[in-house]
């Protein structure tokens, strides 16, 4: 479709996200401050020990600005992300509260929205999820009442409106960074631009996008983006994680919804003598390379039992340029308990 | 009633769909035309909003409902979520996505554009892009949707546009 790019650009609240910052949390300042943001997946535990959960986090080190805690990815059940947040929070990290549209209607969301930012989460990402049958729980009754673009619009109404969506008043509203995922490596492609301005038209401020393997794929994406001047009003952190074996990686491509692995990256890894560590390299150069495109603001560390290997890959990646990340800043302080 | 059980609410994986998901491609494959006549019998039912409210909507609301589920299931395998939006998705029913979504396709497309959940059937958002492409009015397609009404299942769209419910232009132009 050939609309004007102003078309777009009408929707793009630009504005607001030139105003000041709306949450207390140490991601939204780093990236207002236009440094090059990290961001980690964690991986939940199956147990009710607080332990395992700061045990994983410790691992993060001083590489990553926030943590995201998952919220029963890939429709498998592990400790709530709710939890997982008011946990890191009391250990001094900076959550990113994920929220999945596939377990709750409004009212549980809404709800946990309230609870999630009153222990001091900052920042939430508004995912549709992945479908029950792809979990362990292929038997239960997906929920999906709202949607990711519906669920952005929801919060962002809370915060900025002071109002659930049923118009009733909220007393003290939740100061959130919201966020959104995208796919730029799943059909329909030329849609997937379109799509992302809707989510930043509904309210998400930053992106995080599936696991990057194909470099020029990306391109093409940025390329749209920055046409259509969604760069300008959101921030864009790409999804990237090390492979560990040529197994693993051929694993996810037929198991793992949405991830999109070239036959060059298999190859690659299957002539490595050691695939571990050929997995982290290339986890390494696409941090690098991604990190030149114009309009990518971050990246997003998704490193399924590997997180041990995180701040040794954003080390070597550079990205940092010696600053610190980690604990959150105390400078701002707000989201402490 | 047998659409009862194909509810809108997001089920999962559907058994035995080939013939709805045929319909479905021949309704985005004609999407303007499709537009074009809806766009006239929308003008319709705002025209004769008078004369149902003289006669009753409450009166019309199961035979109007039971006609609309018949043409509507037979063009679009229609789901009868009752707040159409057709209009912005290309003439591909969104009810028919596994998750529901109303705004656009998940994360989980198959490379080939087939559904993550259904891996037999085209992802009905991969469907909803090419058939707006085709649309005079595709555009409608970048408007985000408010979140379902799940009261209106098995309720007349017509009849809410005929009520004028449903803004002529707006996002929550249907069929």
């Amino acid at each position: 479709m050939n609309q004007p790019q102003a078309d777009v650009a009408r929707h793009l609240d630009a504005a607001q996200f030139e105003a000041g910052q709306v949450s207390a949390g140490r991601l939204e300042h780093v990236l207002r401050r236009g440094e090059f943001a990290v961001t980690a997946e964690l991986d939940p535990p199956d147990s009710a020990d607080p332990k395992d959960v700061f045990d994983r986090a410790t691992l993060f080190g001083s590489a990553v600005d926030a943590i995201n805690a998952t919220d029963g990815s890939g429709a498998n059940c592990h400790m709530s992300s709710v939890a997982m947040c008011a946990l890191l929070i009391r250990a001094g990290y900076e959550p990113i509260l994920q929220i999945s549209c596939r377990d709750y209607n409004r009212i549980a969301i809404q709800g946990n929205v309230l609870g999630a930012a009153a222990m001091g989460v900052s920042n939430v990402l508004c995912l549709t999820g992945d479908g029950v049958q792809a979990g362990d729980h292929p038997e239960a009754k997906p929920v999906f009442d709202l949607d990711s673009v519906s669920l952005l619009g929801a919060i962002k109404r809370m915060r900025d409106e002071r109002m659930f969506l049923s118009g009733r008043k909220i007393t003290s509203p939740p100061r959130l960074f919201l966020g959104a995922a995208e796919n730029p490596f799943a059909p329909p492609f030329e849609f997937r631009p379109l799509r992302l301005a809707k989510k930043v038209a509904a309210g998400a401020q930053f992106v995080q996008t599936q696991f990057c393997f194909d470099v020029p794929m990306l391109r093409a994406f940025m390329e749209r983006i920055r046409d259509l001047g969604i760069d300008q009003s959101c921030y864009i952190l790409v999804g990237t994680g090390p492979l560990s074996s040529v197994r693993t990686a051929r694993w996810m491509r037929r198991h793992v919804p949405g991830v999109h692995i070239p036959d060059s990256v298999i190859a690659r890894l299957e002539g490595a003598r050691d695939q571990r560590a050929e997995g982290r390299q290339l986890c390494i150069e696409i941090i690098q390379e991604v990190r030149e495109i114009p309009g990518v603001a971050g990246v997003h560390v998704m490193a399924y039992r590997q997180t041990q290997f995180v701040p040794e890959i954003v080390h070597e990646s550079g990205v940092l340029k010696g600053r610190a990340g980690g604990m959150h800043c105390p400078a701002i302080g707000a989201s402490s308990d | 009633m047998p659409s009862a059980l194909y509810a809108f609410e997001p089920t999962g994986r559907r058994a035995g769909n080939r013939v709805g998901a045929a319909r479905r491609s021949w309704s985005v494959r004609h999407a303007r035309l499709l537009e074009f006549l809806y766009c006239r019998f929308e003008r319709v039912l705002i025209a004769s909003g008078l004369v149902l409210r003289w006669i009753g909507f409450d009166r019309l609301e199961a035979p109007v409902a039971s006609i609309e589920r018949a043409v509507k299931g037979a063009l679009f395998d229609c789901r009868m979520c009752g707040q159409c939006i057709l209009s912005s998705t290309g003439m591909s029913c969104p009810m028919n996505c596994p998750k529901g979504l109303r705004n656009g396709p998940c994360g989980g497309v198959r490379p080939d554009g087939r559904c993550e959940i259904d891996a037999e059937m085209p992802c009905v958002w991969v469907m909803a892009w090419e058939g707006s492409l085709r649309m005079r009015c595709g555009d409608r397609i970048r408007q985000p949707q408010i979140p379902i009404d799940h009261r209106l299942k098995e309720r007349s769209s017509w009849l809410a546009v005929s009520r004028g419910e449903h803004a002529l232009d707006g996002g929550e132009s249907g069929s």
